[in-house]
């Protein structure tokens, strides 16, 4: 089955076609950071007009890539949700719509579900059961994932997401935002033995997080170093470092610990703070230490991207999911309350 | 008034007061930097009204909202809106309703196309601790305000 994928959930504009026995056939990418760098934030109607400019276009590019004609298309997946509402109604009209001109079915895909699953489109691929990080501007959740939708939150951020927690920081920082992988540069010529930032909620059990904390104490840092310091930029540097090696650390320690509880032996990182590669090169260590494997999407992956979409619808299109003639995009969707597809 | 409040865990049981001072309809605006405690305060208010959940940051999804016994909270965070007319765009109009508490946070980036505040908060670094001033800016808010300097310890 070959299944087109469109990703419109905030500000990339994704699209690709994923086929069940040739694997990712061709993907792109439009990101409108740039648009939105412009106004200092996220513009939610902007988004919303410029998917609608770019969406066609990258379906007709990479059917192009590919060398594939509209036709040899088997299924439709577009992102239905969580996101921004604007940005979701874009992607779902097309799909939606795309499907019925071409009478093949659609299918809406949960945004964090094709997230979780986009580290079984890297070979090798992570066998079924393990337990997943999602890590992002927007999410930190922990999920003990038996089967395509059958997912488990065994824990979840409590305030603000890992990825938010690197934004604002690197806002502290005086880095332009959002900066995560700014602060994580900076944090390169770092001291990693000047400060030390607390590991929240490592003390006590249980798998939740809670970053909201680590802004007040960058910023108590921030006022101490720079009125003892006569090197602001090394300052700066030295704290970025502590911040990211409490936040690698406390995702660390809380990983480790939902293997120990649920007994699986894979964990798998996704969403755009699993590129950072302390984050990673820590992980995998401390995964391997346990007897455990860590897996990681490539990084074009871990972003918002149409290929997890496209693989996810058609995991749901292959066991005979599909949506009625209508689109329903949803900016709130618990991902625990998603249809299971019985394993084949 | 002002009050000083010496760490987040007193942030947050003035939230609680609050929650016993302010009545639906009611817009509060709670101005302050980065790390300020605005996100604290409203997970006070929120566990004062009943929420017994978890009070994420509304950074990423710009708005969210809870709904309690009598009325619905929206907890706004405007930090990432890029141009104020974008809030027309986000249907808030639809949700000033009767038994509707705005908490706004950022409510500087939304000017011009938000309610006006009934109290504003401002919220600003003292030492450790952080140094509250809750204006009225309404006949209601001078009632909640009323109330707030009244309640019992």
């Amino acid at each position: 089955m070959r299944v087109l994928g469109i990703e419109t959930s905030c500000d990339e504009t994704g699209v690709a076609i994923f086929d069940d026995q040739q694997g990712l056939m061709a993907h792109a990418v439009y990101s409108q950071v740039d648009i939105h760098a412009a106004y200092g934030g996220v513009v939610p109607e902007l988004a919303s007009r410029d998917h609608i400019r770019k969406t066609l276009p990258l379906i007709r590019q990479v059917l192009d890539e590919a060398g594939l004609d509209k036709g040899s298309i088997d299924g439709v997946a577009y992102t239905a949700g969580p996101g921004l509402i604007g940005a979701l109604l874009v992607g779902s009209a097309i799909g939606r719509s795309l499907a019925w001109g071409w009478k093949v079915p659609a299918i809406g895909v949960h945004h964090m579900e094709g997230h979780l699953l986009a580290p079984l489109l890297e070979e090798p691929s992570p066998q079924l059961p393990f337990v997943a990080l999602l890590v992002s501007g927007g999410h930190t959740q922990l999920v003990d994932v038996t089967g395509i939708g059958r997912y488990r939150i065994l824990g979840e951020s409590l305030d603000d997401a890992a990825g938010e927690a690197f934004d604002k920081t690197a806002k502290l920082l005086e880095l332009p935002y959002p900066g995560g992988p700014e602060l994580a540069k900076l944090a390169e010529h770092g001291d990693p033995g000047r400060f030390r930032f607390p590991r929240p909620m490592t003390d006590r059990p249980g798998l939740d997080f809670s970053f909201s904390g680590l802004k007040t104490f960058a910023l108590n840092s921030i006022k101490t170093a720079l009125a003892e310091s006569t090197d602001p930029d090394q300052a700066r540097a030295d704290i970025a470092r502590a911040f990211e090696e409490a936040v690698v650390d406390t995702l660390v320690i809380k990983c480790r610990r939902a293997l120990r509880e649920t007994g699986r032996k894979r964990l798998i990182l996704a969403g755009g703070v699993s590129a950072n590669r302390r984050l990673r090169e820590r992980m995998s260590t401390a995964i391997a230490a346990e007897g455990g494997e860590a897996f990681y999407p490539q990084p074009a992956l871990c972003t918002d991207n149409g290929a997890m979409i496209a693989f996810a619808g058609c995991q749901r299109l292959r066991a005979g999911q599909h949506e009625p003639l209508v689109f329903k995009p949803r900016a709130r969707w618990p991902m625990d309350h998603l249809e299971a597809v019985s394993s084949s | 008034m002002e009050v000083l409040l010496e760490s987040a865990e007193s942030q947050q049981a003035f939230g609680a007061r609050l929650a016993r001072a302010v009545r639906a309809p009611s817009v509060l605006y709670l101005e302050g930097d980065l790390g300020a405690g605005k996100t604290t305060l409203t997970r006070g208010l929120l566990h004062g009204l009943g929420h017994l959940g978890p009070v994420r940051s509304p950074t990423y999804t710009l708005i969210e909202p809870y709904r309690l016994t009598g009325l619905s909270l929206y907890h706004l965070d405007l930090y990432r809106l890029g141009d104020p007319e974008e809030l027309d765009y986000l249907g808030l109009r639809d949700l000033l309703g009767q038994d509707a508490l705005w908490v706004v946070e950022w409510p500087g980036r939304g000017l011009g196309f938000l309610p006006k505040p009934d109290l504003l908060i401002q919220i600003r670094y003292e030492g450790q601790g952080r140094l509250l001033t809750v204006t009225a800016r309404t006949a209601a808010g001078e009632a909640a305000l009323g109330r707030l300097r009244n309640l019992p310890d």
